[in-house]
């Protein structure tokens, strides 16, 4: 992938020691930053004509905390949350996926709401369902979870069935909540088998 | 007199017929014009992602198909190209063309239901009844190759599920229906599927001429659309904008020709271009959509006649044995037992797989820990994007406006709230 190799080459040039890591795997390119640097970085990539990442196409949390927990070689020794960017430019019709990793018990980081806009929504999902708190967002309110929710449902240790279910009750006349009653069950249980089991080659 | 001047704070939805779906909207106006919107979303949430994140890879398909459940083969697409890019598998070349092919059958169902829906919000009765006329053989192909109307589950990791039948269900005889009715029917349903879609390809270049004899020189339908919610395209950008959304406001950008997955860079078709990004330019993109996808249908159409083969890669550790091979040998059987109860491993790494879907670009980021669970799974709807922009789109507009910005985003809240 010559065109990888070069934007990698463009953004190394641009970001010098800001970038932490940068892998290029399956034809796409992933660079590590610092959480405190993200805005700076984000601004330079977006305004350098070399990159010129005008579309901020996703962004998310990640939970690492069970990666790799079935096989122990594997398991997670970083920090626990990360927030990855999936940038596209236009002009140039190329991708890059920025991470940042947040460290665990107040993971925060600043806002990208400034660069482009549409960070605005994202930011706020990030922040119901994984508790990521961005710095500078002007309204960070949950956005899908119900009102009075409690809790970030994405994160590992959250129960996949919830804590609260909710009926309508007659005598009340309205929607009441409760704790769960259903058992949280696995049917298929999460096993990692190395990669040549049963001689898959390729 | 000093004239008192109110503002007012309004409600709107969830159950709205004009709000496509659970969308609540909390609008603050001043006399008729909208100063503030802030939209509710997550009525729909049913937390898919996480979902997925408990069953194995495979499980997860039927899934995709109900997220935005009117382009339902386009998300499936996007999951599967992810998976695919993860073990490093390609599909067979039959299986790609009848890929493209269900992507822009699509494309067509999804754009007819958004006409539709989007001429009848603003004041179009009669194109909704022709466009849900054509749906409904479109509808029938997607019955014919995967035994579902709507949710088919099609695409697998390693290419489609079957291979397009060789004969078309047909209407049976009944006393409400008169004999020549009935031939009338059938008639093109008496070859194979391709045939069946070839003849709706003759005729669909007609039906889109009759929306737009309806449409598109209305004056009614020109003075709801022309100038409402004008997009330049720095902001299109900006704000995260894909598809006909971007397309409208003069950026020529289409995933199938910048970025081109499957054999689209082996088709010939056009991408078009707005102009001025207001919702008339964003109609007249989608419309001539529609025409470029008929195109392409054609051109899968002629290539799959001449050019049997595989639709499914030959890999017994990712793709269920035949049931025949599976009842007299036993290692299929082995295979077919661990598929179905574990699944299979995907290599650790983390991968985008975008697809150019109907409503804009649909993006699976998937990151897999070496399991046969995915570890996170992130769905990049394209209307989730185009969602958050309803407030700086409808500022300064009139109420019923807003009616008219929620139609031509194409906003289906399956994909919004996922």
């Amino acid at each position: 992938m010559a065109f990888l190799t070069e934007l990698s080459r463009a953004v190394e040039s641009l970001l010098g020691d800001t970038v932490l890591d940068s892998v290029q795997s399956r034809g796409e390119l992933t660079i590590v930053v610092d959480a405190g640097l993200i805005v700076d970085v984000c601004t330079t990539l977006r305004d350098n004509t070399d990159t010129c990442f005008e579309q901020l196409i996703d962004l998310c949390g990640v939970d690492y905390s069970t990666y790799g927990e079935q096989d122990p070689p594997r398991a997670w020794q970083g920090a626990r949350y990360a927030v990855v960017y999936h940038l596209l430019s236009v002009k140039h019709n190329h991708r890059l996926r920025v991470k940042t990793f947040l460290n665990d018990d107040m993971p925060m980081v600043a806002s990208v709401i400034d660069v482009w806009p549409c960070a605005d929504w994202f930011e706020r999902e990030a922040f119901d369902l994984f508790g990521i708190v961005f710095e500078g967002h002007p309204d960070l309110r949950r956005l899908l979870t119900d009102y009075g929710f409690i809790g970030h449902p994405f994160r590992k240790d959250f129960p996949l069935s919830g804590y609260v279910e909710m009926r309508y009750d007659v005598e009340k006349g309205r929607v009441v909540y409760e704790p769960v009653s259903i058992e949280p069950r696995t049917l298929v249980p999460r096993v990692i088998r190395e990669d040549s089991f049963g001689h898959r080659d390729s | 007199m000093v004239t008192e001047i109110r503002n007012y704070t309004m409600n709107f939805g969830p159950q709205h017929p004009a709000a496509h779906g659970v969308l609540r909207l909390v609008m603050e106006l001043d006399g008729e014009v909208i100063e503030r919107i802030d939209p509710h979303i997550g009525l729909l949430h049913r937390a898919t992602e996480k979902l997925a994140e408990s069953k194995p890879f495979n499980q997860s398909i039927g899934y995709m198909d109900r997220l935005d459940y009117v382009s339902m083969m386009c998300n499936e697409h996007a999951y599967v190209m992810a998976i695919e890019k993860l073990l490093g598998v390609s599909p067979p070349i039959r299986a790609q063309y009848i890929r493209v092919m269900f992507d822009e059958i699509t494309r067509i169902l999804n754009h007819l239901l958004w006409l539709g829906a989007h001429g009848l919000d603003i004041g179009a009765m009669t194109v909704f009844l022709y466009c849900f006329r054509e749906r409904e053989d479109l509808m029938d192909c997607y019955e014919a190759a995967s035994g579902a109307r709507m949710h088919a589950t099609y695409y697998r990791p390693g290419g489609v599920y079957r291979d397009l039948p060789d004969t078309m269900p047909q209407y049976e005889p009944s006393k409400f229906r008169s004999r020549g009715k009935l031939a009338e029917l059938n008639a093109t349903r008496q070859g194979s599927l391709l045939d069946f879609i070839w003849a709706f390809t003759e005729r669909f270049p007609g039906c889109v001429d009759d929306y737009e004899t309806l449409l598109t020189e209305n004056r009614i339908w020109k003075q709801r659309t022309v100038d409402i919610a004008i997009v330049p395209p720095e902001t299109a950008l900006a704000r995260g904008f894909t598809g006909a959304m971007l397309r409208g406001s003069g950026i020529e950008w289409d995933l199938r020709r910048k970025q081109p997955y499957e054999v689209y860079d082996k088709l010939d078709f056009d991408i078009p271009v707005g102009t001025n990004g207001d919702c008339y330019d964003r109609y007249l993109c989608r419309v001539e959509e529609m025409r470029q996808s008929n195109r392409i249908v054609r051109q899968c159409v002629e290539w799959l006649r001449n050019n049997p083969g595989p639709v499914m890669v030959d890999d017994a550790k990712l793709i269920a044995p035949r049931r025949e091979t599976m009842k007299r040998d036993m290692e299929s059987l082995i295979h077919h037992f661990k598929l179905f109860t574990e699944g299979f491993c995907v290599k650790e790494g983390e991968v985008y797989a975008a697809v150019e879907a109907p409503k804009g670009e649909f993006g699976i980021y998937l990151i897999s820990d070496g399991a046969n669970k995915p570890y996170r799974l992130k769905i990049r709807a394209p209307g989730f994007a185009h969602l958050s922009a309803l407030d700086a789109m409808c500022r300064g507009h009139m109420l019923a406006d807003v009616v008219a910005v929620i139609g031509t985003q194409d906003i289906v809240f399956g994909e919004v709230d996922r």
